[in-house]
């Protein structure tokens, strides 16, 4: 029997279509008003045409951030991904005891708000009350996120790490718990050293769950504004001053609204265009093995 | 209703213009003639949709670098657009 095509199913989508609508194209549109113009006030503009564009373009300091910005996601994955794994890995199988205590200590990081992370690290890298600052200086290291900026970078890695790789780590377990006992037993009865199991039936088995923890955290780690804003607010310097911070600092500080809306054209473009070549990934991975 | 807030001038109220005008014609193409995925010089099977958001992200890059590189004026890009955008759309 030929498959009924009923388009009407398309309607219960309007709900959803109005809100994006009012919530997120009413808005872009007029960011995209905003970043032709020379914002006055209210009512107040002028046409300046693509006079931001080329000035943001030119911005030296947006050249750095978005430097640092991909600098960082990229530390981000490297660090993240691969500690995920073995995270995973050395979890404890089954239903037991042991199982949930760990699942819930792996997800306490993940329930704590941003701007907390921020305070908590911030505190514990101090010198002088902060646990991690004192210990450091009880040994003798000179650690102070507030002046050197290879500490501050160290610290907002650390932090991200010690937030987000929970986040890697369950979804690596819960690929890792989707793997049949099957699988497991043909390796053994083959040989299989550890290495051989996880090279040949643990990775491929994980490859759709790392696809979206890589997507998951480049894109928040790309777009991260919170947790460093609190712990160093971008500096020492402008040393960890990311794209959204930079774009805050414009938009908010120096009410450049005209230019600030050029820029989040721009940086909503890079990340479109990143999120698009991850989900042509994420839809296409695992096509190759159909055919 | 009052869109002062929306601070709309006439180049940007072109461009959607533009835009939407493009969302209903495929739209309207494809219930004429319904797309089908093909696999052409980009590396995945592409709907018709999928090559004209592909052109159209990549044309802005286009303008971007155009800004980026150059003084001359953005009728330069815009050609080179309707190429890239046209040569996806039929070879994509």
């Amino acid at each position: 029997m030929d498959k009924v095509q009923d388009n009407r199913a398309w309607f219960l989508i309007i709900p959803v279509f109005l809100i994006v609508a009012f919530s997120a194209i009413l808005p872009l549109m007029t960011v995209v008003n905003y970043s032709v113009q020379e914002i006055f006030g209210p009512g107040q503009t002028l046409f300046v045409g693509t006079e931001w564009f080329g000035k943001v373009l030119a911005d030296d300091r947006l050249h750095d951030a978005l430097f640092r910005q991909i600098i960082y996601s990229l530390a981000v994955l490297a660090i993240e991904i691969p500690l995920g794994i073995v995270i995973a890995l050395g979890m404890p199988g089954g239903r037991s005891a042991k199982t949930s205590l760990t699942l819930v200590l792996l997800a306490l990081p993940l329930l704590i708000p941003f701007n907390v992370v921020g305070t908590i690290w911030q505190i514990f890298g101090r010198g002088d009350i902060g646990l991690a600052g004192a210990t450091f200086r009880a040994l003798g290291i000179n650690y102070n996120y507030t002046s050197s900026p290879l500490d501050a970078w160290l610290t907002v890695l650390v932090m991200d790490v010690w937030h987000w790789t929970s986040l890697v780590a369950l979804l690596a377990y819960a690929g890792l718990q989707s793997i049949p006992p099957a699988f497991y037993q043909a390796a053994k009865i083959d040989g299989a050293s550890k290495w051989a199991v996880f090279r040949y039936i643990q990775l491929p088995k994980m490859r759709g769950v790392l696809v979206i923890a890589i997507l998951l955290r480049f894109m928040d780690s790309f777009m991260i504004y919170t947790e460093p804003f609190v712990l160093t607010g971008g500096g020492p310097g402008n040393s960890t001053t990311f794209l959204s911070q930079y774009l805050t600092q414009m938009a908010v500080g120096q009410f450049d609204i005209g230019r600030a809306a050029a820029f989040s054209i721009i940086y909503f473009l890079i990340v479109l265009l990143f999120s698009f070549v991850f989900y042509t990934i994420i839809t296409n991975t695992g096509s190759g093995e159909k055919k | 209703m009052d869109l002062q807030w929306m601070a709309w001038t006439l180049p940007t109220a072109l461009f959607f213009t533009g835009i939407a005008t493009m969302l209903v014609l495929m739209t309207v193409w494809e219930l004429v003639s319904p797309t089908v995925e093909a696999k052409g010089f980009l590396p995945m099977r592409t709907t018709r949709g999928d090559r004209l958001f592909i052109g159209l992200l990549g044309s802005a890059f286009i303008h971007l670098g155009w800004l980026a590189a150059t003084d001359a004026a953005l009728w330069g890009a815009l050609g080179v657009s309707l190429v890239w955008t046209a040569f996806v759309i039929r070879f994509g």
